[in-house]
């Protein structure tokens, strides 16, 4: 391998591979992690955009559920003693959490849907109020509710550790131990990306929605009902954006911060296009983010030493600042390269009215 | 037109926005008072009126929270005009948060670099380095939307939080001034932009008049130029102006590089006129309330800059709200929400007084943004 590694350039990127083969499985169940709530995020937008509406209030329907998640679990602590706890160390105010967090990104999955279904506003329109507002009430009621409360908290759920001869097995283990050494939310991902990915492709309920976002009036010809149909996708995207924003208070951190979704609800989109409008091919593109993610935060902890100290001085000489910004940065390079090669549902962005209703 | 016509289109076009401003504060108050006696437990209902009291008197109650209100409103009628011009052209710019903080680093490192110099040669280079750091920044996504049809949605928020980043290490490093007691970079010295008005170390500088400016040469730069022309005609149909000939691309990049210049100078006043440096988590939230402004403006100049003072008075009074009545002051960004949800949802506020509909309230080229989206044209 020296003589691989020597090689002056190319060395360095057979170095980064070796490096990358060296860390994943290690860092195979953080990537899942830091992936859950792009990719349910991604899920929620792909019910919108399947069904021709544009949601780019992902991110703040992610940061009201995680907010009225966290305060509900929070209070509910507070208020009755629980000491049972089931597996995953559920207790009954972290359920009422996810419940109340799902509860409110379906709110403002009605409230989208209204305005761009029914009253037919600009799509994107709607979805900046709701992103300015979840910043603005929850930076709002972060200050009266939490601030003067440090101690506010239900925990979190635990992560499940997978027996050791499961994660042991030759070449499946690691990948055993990314999906299974996980909460439950985290947990529930791959078996949501699977039954949408059936559902969009196999059932009726699919091609109904395909058609209504691909061409709306003949869908409309055929009779099937465009406005309810449009409601019922958006108002079950909600669903995906509130365990998204559950995930982040109620399982990853147990702690609220203003502005804490940081981008992540626009990056879901970005995976939406790079996956091509599939739930596999969005789990896919933000397992990419979440790579980068995982990648940036590990070289500082696990540096690449030995064989591949040439590698290590490398990296070490680039600021912390620039692996944190990983993530942004491979999202506009992928942005860059996949639109125009990935085709969006045609009728994305346009509202329904039937013929003769237009104005 | 006559003095009457006009006075009449006039209420005719801010009719909607001032019932949604109203309806916004409205709602603002419902949420101090419901999230009050949740809090304390005592239902206040004379709480909204001392808040907006006291808002006021922080605000307009003598000259020095004049001058201040006129200082608050400086970037965002910069700001706010980057959007609008954006949106005129059919291009959404989220990215004025990136652009602002581009235009405040250039303008803090030319600063302390040129800081020795006589101003007369000091504020034109700070200030010019800011406006093409901004423009720089808006060439970026411009570019992207034309070459590659990555929207400009995503790409801005995501070359926000780089610029953050990037601040973040030029300021902990090469930028840093030695012997700070955090990091920050150099003071900008002679480059400082002069105060004009009101106190000696206040706030009313230069800027002002720059901001000021800025509204009429935007005017007739979008009504009275071609380039102006052009730009309206890709924002209302990209393949009308096609067909005409012009260069829908080309005007892109052109109009997102105009609106990262305008957001670049918002934020290399800031830093020029009122910080003097900038720290290494030195941040901003502005290019929201351009969004808003922008919308309420109708993306107009004369609208924004009107947006913009009302907007400026409600940052210059939150202040002292927050003080007296202790209410937090994101309180402005729910109402700033409410407010936009009544304009893009106008048929509520036109149900609620029974105003007849005329022309949208909601920019007319907002669906160009919007049916661009994943890179259809």
């Amino acid at each position: 391998m020296d003589v691989l590694y020597g090689i002056p350039i190319l060395g360095l990127f057979i170095q980064f591979v070796a490096y990358l083969i060296q860390i994943g499985p290690s860092i195979a169940p953080i990537i899942l992690a830091i992936s859950c709530p792009i990719a349910f995020g991604a899920l929620c937008g792909i019910m919108n955009e399947r069904s021709g509406v544009v949601n780019i209030g992902i991110e703040g329907m992610m940061l009201m559920s995680a907010f009225f998640g966290f305060v509900a679990a929070g209070f509910a602590a507070g208020s009755v003693d629980f000491d049972t706890s089931g597996p995953f160390g559920v207790t009954p105010p972290i359920l009422l959490g996810v419940a109340v967090a799902v509860g409110v990104a379906v709110l403002l999955s009605v409230l989208h849907a209204w305005l761009c279904i029914t009253i037919r506003t600009d799509q994107i329109i709607s979805g900046t109020i709701i992103n300015i507002a979840a910043l603005g009430l929850t930076g709002y009621l972060n200050r009266i509710f939490i601030s003067p409360n440090p101690r506010l908290g239900a925990g979190t759920f635990q992560t499940w550790r997978p027996p050791e001869f499961l994660t042991d097995l030759p070449v499946v283990g690691w990948l055993l131990n990314m999906f299974l050494h996980q909460g439950p939310i985290a947990m529930s991902l791959i078996v949501f990306v699977i039954v949408l990915q059936v559902l969009l492709f196999r059932s009726r309920w699919g091609l109904r929605t395909r058609a209504v976002g691909e061409h709306p009036r003949a869908a409309d010809t055929l009779g099937i009902n465009v406005l309810a149909l449009r409601y019922r996708n958006v108002i079950v995207g909600g669903v995906f954006a509130g365990l998204a924003g559950a995930f982040l208070t109620l399982e990853q951190t147990g702690s609220f911060q203003t502005g804490m979704t940081t981008g992540r609800g626009f990056i879901a989109l970005a995976c939406v296009i790079f996956g091509r409008w599939t739930p596999i091919g969005a789990f896919g593109a933000a397992l990419l983010f979440a790579g980068a993610d995982a990648f940036g935060r590990t070289v500082g902890l696990i540096p690449p030493t030995g064989d591949l100290a040439g590698l290590g001085d490398v990296l070490g000489v680039v600021p912390a600042q620039f692996y944190g910004v990983l993530p942004y940065v491979v999202t506009i390079i992928v942005l860059a390269g996949a639109v125009g090669r990935s085709v969006p549902p045609a009728a994305v962005g346009r509202p329904y009215a039937k013929e003769g209703q237009e104005t | 037109m006559k003095p009457r016509e006009w006075l009449a289109s006039a209420l005719a076009v801010g009719t909607v926005p001032a019932l949604a401003v109203l309806l916004g504060l409205v709602a603002g108050a419902a949420v101090m008072v419901i999230s009050n006696s949740l809090s304390s437990g005592v239902t206040d209902l004379g709480l909204p009126f001392r808040a907006y009291g006291s808002l006021l008197a922080g605000s307009v109650s003598g000259l020095d929270e004049l001058v201040r209100t006129v200082s608050e409103a400086t970037p965002l009628i910069l700001v706010g005009l980057s959007v609008g011009i954006g949106f005129k052209a059919g291009l959404f710019n989220i990215g004025a948060n990136g652009q602002f903080l581009m235009g405040a680093l250039g303008a803090a490192a030319t600063g302390a670099a040129v800081s020795g110099s006589s101003p007369a040669i000091a504020i034109p280079a700070a200030l010019g380095a800011g406006m093409l750091a901004g423009a720089a920044y808006g060439f970026i996504p411009g570019a992207l939307k034309a070459w590659t049809g990555a929207h400009e949605v995503v790409t801005t928020i995501m070359l926000n939080f780089i610029a953050l980043a990037l601040i973040g290490f030029l300021v902990t490093g090469p930028l840093s001034t030695p012997g700070a007691s955090f990091a920050r970079t150099g003071d900008v010295g002679n480059a400082a932009l002069p105060v004009i008005i009101g106190r000696p170390d206040g706030t009313g500088n230069l800027g002002i008049l720059l901001a000021i400016a800025a509204v009429p040469l935007a005017y007739l730069l979008l009504f009275r130029s071609v380039l102006g022309f052009e730009m309206r005609t890709v924002g209302a149909s990209p393949s009308a102006a096609l067909y005409a000939g012009m260069r829908p691309g080309r005007l892109i990049v052109l109009t997102m590089s105009l609106c990262g210049l305008l957001a670049g100078t918002a934020g290399a006043g800031q830093v020029l006129g009122i910080s003097h440096s900038i720290s290494a988590s030195y941040s901003t939230s502005l290019g929201f309330d351009a969004i808003t402004i922008a919308l309420l403006g109708r993306a107009h100049p004369v609208g924004i800059f009107f947006s913009a003072l009302l907007f400026g008075l409600m940052r210059a009074g939150s202040a002292l709200m927050q003080i007296r009545e202790r209410v937090p002051v994101e309180i402005i960004d729910v109402i700033q929400a409410v407010i936009l949800l009544f304009l893009a949802a106008d048929i509520i506020v036109r149900t609620i007084f029974r105003i007849r509909a005329q022309r949208g309230a909601v920019v007319d080229e907002l669906q160009t943004v919007t049916r661009t989206y994943g890179g259809a044209a």
